[in-house]
């Protein structure tokens, strides 16, 4: 871990401001994940900005009659909110199958979003990464990619996004606010939240330096049942393999979206008018121009199968 | 004390303490934490500095070049050792690789260099900035490519690395049912809690080092060894062990660099190895290719039995003995082992839990429920019929003690096995149910092991052994056995263990150190006793040691008064004869798992387990127990999620962390049951006890194997048994 200033800031204008006037600096929320890649030198921040106490911890209603969730909202105050188990289930779910009670307690909304991947590659700074390091190659196109992208990746990084509660805020159309360092605040629709690797898979999202979340704001609720099913090789503690975050309501409709499969929680509305018709036709629309390797073939059956278990059971 | 005529009744057999459910004497330490493992050792904390080890970023070739300034100029540090600064240095007996490489490079992540500083975060970020230029060679890490061009393995203790009896060949063309399958099983992780630790300490040329170590006089030797020192100038402290299957049995990079870092510093240095460099700078359970052959009539006769074996180690040194249980397990005249090794250029393969019986079993087992239901037979009934008393290669020498019929049976009974389904008929909501069995086996070893005691007058027996307690509960049935012995309460039993200054013990390793190191303590206190009553004036062979007392008749003396004038000694060791050679001494059980496989995605998930183990004399139920649930824990990963996944372009283990090293958590393991025999085995030691900690991993793989064939109807024979290995064999969705 190289060494690094540190501050703690009480406003989100104290906290752009701080970033703005130190180069080489970071936010730091609750730390799960940041901390981690410092210690290994994947990230090498010069100078963190602490905004875990920036009163964005409040879960309120929007005047479009949906909630938004402060960006320092803790992943277990979120799960457990009455409005959000009730209305968005699947964000409940998607959140409770993921990291542990420990983790939970201190992963921030924000963080959570911004989590890296868990290429084993990118881990491992004698590698070859393009996404750690631009230019460098890519380990794991041709090594151990059992657990990567099947769509939407490129020639230069086959990694995907791990979030859980990712799939569900896609799921149920989320968009994320943020401001920047000179003030502004804008709305990113959180479709278009992820930029995909192409040449540059090292920029990973659509904000700017510097520019911080200060919510997530979910629509007004959209009624239906609302299943998450996160396919693993061991019980609980485990990234998934693929998921699948499903609403569906009465008459068959409903929204589908997967974790798992690439560099974003992956959705395409298109495919969702063929829910009524099952499984097979939703994910060939789904994950038409998937390219997998040898060790990843199986997410497209996986993705399949998974989704007729979740349309089985929503059905009850 | 010699051992070489089976036990007769002796002061164990009164049971008033050994065979006792008792909790861990040190439990508490461990809860508070205030049992000092051997980063946390406190003795040196004023003075001692940081080390952090540098592993090399490739697999195999050469240094060409170091640049060293950067990270020396860094804030705190205090010393970088290096091949090229630390002098000339030995090898240990038990490594293969060298702990510190350079400039030859034997495997990934072998230690090229160590940082030391004044603080751990100084030591850590001065590492990133030592920079190392290398040379390739291109390296063998492909096991599967090695088959065929393997060559003949070394005899591994004491097995040939071909054994045959009978005709085999003519006897499986002959057999009117054949199977012949291959099994592979991957390179497995310890994945122990407590990393490999180190803090060492000189004073002019004596070396102390506090470690985390299973065998500590072979460790005190190889670091001796290494660095060139007498033995008797090096003291080893391991008296607290967070785990360690194997992967502590030698002595680690961590001691080594240690103990250069603190010459260098002239301060005392503490090392432990990061988590992401130990899957590939420790020594690994090496993967293995198996191909079974079973013949056998159409009654169910096992008529030829064929095992072979491939593996891989660095130099080509050590195989994985997966073929030790076929030699013994099942009757049939026709038999055939092989073992082959191929050098490859990954880390050195080494023992873990059951080395050699584990992934043995995971294969054999699963060929028996294969070659059951070729024979329309069921699996339970199959090995029922074959089974022998005696050792099958040499019909003269019978097994000391063999139920494993019995554990089967009990088993099936209480696991309710006669309600398992065809493969694919039986369904819970949307899981596909499985019931799998499998025997357990590994053979039940000794070692001599001495121990001193010590009486004070105020009656407290003291025992003092370098025995280990890597979480067995080894503490525990030590203090068991003294108070046993000296008719004490637990309560007035003090162990002190893990210190090379004390009587070299068995150590922990091969499920040999409950029953050698509880023995060697039984021979300490024979003669404890002896001098006791002498002390008291009582004849020794008369002696009742009870209640703190010594009686003879109607007198009766305190315990303490034997060492009024002073503190008693007495100090002895158990030495095993030859009676292991004319009986064989072996452990059994029987492992039965139920499954659930979601029908949809073909996610396992175990439902129930039960182990029926007969392995001796139980010396504290509530240990053994938690021991055989480890081991089966261990076995459920095994069969469903561990696995190092080999880069084979590049040469290493890519999942070298507990986030890509997947072990079972606690939502995979949610029942388990554990019963064992009531036996004794007067041949084993005057503590009739056998090894468990091995024999409970020992068929749980198989066992889960053969459930999800059983709920599946797919069978894999390459572990892990995970999802993309069978969802196309799983039933349409509808
Ligand atoms: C062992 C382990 C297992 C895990 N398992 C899972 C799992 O199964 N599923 C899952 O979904 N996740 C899992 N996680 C990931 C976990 O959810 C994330 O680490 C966590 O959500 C990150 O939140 P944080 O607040 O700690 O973020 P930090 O670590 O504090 O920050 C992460 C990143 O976001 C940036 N950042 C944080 N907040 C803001 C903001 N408001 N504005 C702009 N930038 C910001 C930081 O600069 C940093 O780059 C696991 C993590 C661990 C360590
Ligand atoms: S997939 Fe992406 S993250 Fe992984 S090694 Fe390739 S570039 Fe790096």
């Amino acid at each position: 871990m190289k060494s690094f200033t540190y501050e703690r800031v009480d406003t989100p204008a104290a906290a752009t401001a701080a970033f703005a006037r130190t180069k080489g600096s970071r936010y730091i929320a609750g730390g799960t994940n940041l901390l981690d890649l410092m210690k290994l030198e994947i990230e090498t921040p010069a100078h963190l900005i602490d905004i875990s106490r920036l009163a964005l911890d409040r879960i309120e209603p929007t005047s479009g009659g949906g909630l938004r969730i402060g960006a320092m909202v803790r992943n277990t105050d979120l799960a457990s909110d009455e409005r959000i188990r009730r209305d968005y289930g699947l964000v409940s779910r998607a959140l409770v199958a993921g990291a542990s009670g420990q983790l939970r307690n201190k992963a921030t909304m924000g963080g959570n979003i911004l989590q890296r991947t868990r290429c084993p590659y990118f881990y491992d700074t004698n590698q070859p990464c393009n996404k750690r390091q631009p230019g460098s190659g890519c380990a794991a196109i041709g090594g151990f990619n059992r657990i990567l992208a099947v769509i939407g990746a490129s020639d230069a990084c086959i990694a995907t996004q791990p979030s859980d509660v990712g799939v569900a805020l896609r799921a149920l159309d989320a968009s994320v606010e943020t401001v920047n360092v000179t003030g502004k605040t804008r709305v990113i629709p959180y479709a278009d939240f992820y930029r995909a690797p192409g040449e540059t898979p090292h920029i990973e999202t659509a904000l700017v330096p510097g520019e911080l979340i200060t919510a997530v704001t979910l629509p007004r609720p959209v009624g239906g049942t609302h299943v998450y099913h996160k396919v693993r090789d061991r019980a609980s503690y485990a990234f998934a393999l693929i998921s699948v975050g499903l609403v569906v309501q009465r008459d068959g409709t409903g929204r589908v979206a997967l974790g798992g499969v690439a560099y974003k929680p992956w959705r395409v509305e298109a495919a969702e008018a063929d829910l009524p018709r099952g499984a097979k036709a939703v994910t060939a629309k789904l994950l038409a121009g998937a390219k997998t390797t040898h060790e990843n073939a199986y997410k497209l059956p996986l993705v399949e199968r998974t989704l007729a278990g979740v349309l089985a059971q929503a059905k009850g | 004390m010699k051992f070489d005529t089976p036990a007769t009744t002796n002061p164990i057999d009164q049971l008033k303490v050994v065979g006792k459910p008792t909790n861990r004497i040190e439990g508490p330490l461990k809860t508070t934490g205030t049992a000092p493992y051997a980063y946390e050792h406190q003795d040196f904390a004023a003075t001692q500095a940081y080390g952090y080890v540098v592993g090399s970023a490739i697999a195999k070739g050469k240094i060409a070049s170091m640049n060293l300034d950067e990270a020396k100029a860094a804030p705190g540090v205090l010393a970088i050792v290096t091949a090229a600064n630390a002098g000339k240095l030995g090898k240990g007996d038990f490594n293969n690789a060298t702990l510190l490489g350079g400039p030859g490079i034997e495997h990934y992540h072998q230690a090229v260099a160590l940082v030391v500083a004044g603080s751990f975060e100084q030591a850590r970020a001065a590492a990133s900035l030592v920079r190392v230029e290398y040379t390739r060679d291109k390296g063998a890490y492909d096991l599967s490519a090695t088959v065929g061009t393997a060559g003949k393995a070394p005899v591994l203790y004491g097995n040939q690395p071909d054994t045959a009896v009978g005709d085999f060949a003519s006897a499986f063309a002959a057999a009117p049912v054949q199977l012949d399958a291959r099994y592979s099983t991957p390179d497995h992780a310890h994945a122990m809690m407590e990393p490999h630790a180190s803090i060492a300490s000189w004073e002019g040329d004596k070396l102390t080092v506090w470690t985390s170590n299973q065998m500590i006089a072979w460790s005190a030797g190889d670091v001796a060894k290494t660095l060139g020192l007498p033995k008797e100038n090096v003291r080893l402290l391991s008296p607290y062990v967070g785990g360690g299957f194997g992967g502590k049995l030698y002595v680690r990079a961590d001691a080594i660099l240690a103990a250069l870092g603190a010459k260098a510093t002239k301060r005392p240095v503490k090392v432990a190895l990061q988590r992401p460099l130990m899957m590939n700078n420790t020594p690994h359970r090496p993967a293995t290719i198996q191909r079974i052959r079973l013949g056998a009539t159409p009654d169910g006769k096992l008529t030829a039995i064929g095992h072979e074996s491939w593996s891989g180690d660095l130099n080509a040194a050590k195989p994985e003995g997966a073929v030790a249980q076929t030699r013994l397990l099942y009757a049939g005249a026709n038999r055939m082992t092989a073992m082959r090794i191929a050098a490859l250029d990954l880390a050195e393969g080494n023992d873990m839990r059951a080395p050699g019986e584990a992934p043995g079993m995971m294969a054999l087992e699963v060929a028996m429920d294969e070659m059951a239901e070729k024979l329309g037979l069921d699996p339970v009934q199959f090995r029922i019929l074959n089974d022998t008393q005696v050792d099958p290669e040499a019909p003269s020498r019978p097994f000391t003690q063999r139920q494993l019929n019995k554990c089967l049976q009990m088993g099936a009974e209480k696991f309710g096995w006669s309600k398992r389904g065809k493969p694919a008929s039986t369904r819970d909501g949307k899981w596909l149910v499985g019931m799998g069995v499998a025997a357990a086996f590994r053979n039940n070893l000794n070692a001599n092991s001495a121990a001193r005691v010590r009486l004070s007058s105020a009656g407290i027996v003291t025992v003092e052994t370098d025995m280990t307690d890597i979480g067995t509960g080894s503490y525990t049935i030590i203090a068991q056995t003294a108070a046993e012995m000296m008719g004490v309460p637990l309560d007035n039993v003090v162990v002190k263990l893990g210190d090379s200054s004390f009587p070299v013990s068995s150590g922990s390793g091969g499920q040999w150190g409950a029953n050698s190191s509880t023995a060697g303590v039984y021979a300490a206190c024979v003669k404890l006793r002896e001098a006791a009553a002498q002390k008291l004036g009582l004849n020794p062979a008369d002696a009742v040691f009870a209640d703190g007392k010594v009686k003879v008749g109607r007198r009766s003396f305190a315990l303490g008064d034997a060492a009024k004038d002073g503190e008693l000694v007495a100090e002895d060791r158990i030495e095993f004869g030859k009676l292991a050679e004319e009986k064989q001494q072996s452990t059994f059980g029987a492992h039965f798992v139920e499954v659930g496989v979601d029908s949809a995605t073909g996610e396992v998930r175990i439902r129930r387990m039960l182990a029926v183990c007969a392995a001796g004399r139980i010396l504290n139920p509530k240990a053994a127990r938690s021991q055989v649930i480890g081991g089966m824990t261990m076995g459920a990963g095994a069969a469903l999620m561990e696995e190092l996944a080999v880069d084979k372009r590049f040469g290493f283990f890519v999942n070298h962390d507990l986030a890509g090293y997947e072990v079972p958590v606690h939502a995979d393991i949610p029942y388990q049951e554990v019963i064992f025999l009531d036996e004794t085995d007067p041949n084993t030691s005057p503590m009739k006890a056998k090894g468990v900690g091995e024999l409970g991993i020992c068929g749980v793989a198989a066992a889960v194997a053969n459930a999800v064939y059983n709920a599946t109807g797919a069978r894999v024979r390459s572990y892990p048994i995970t999802l993309d290995k069978f969802i196309d064999k799983l039933p349409e969705m509808t």
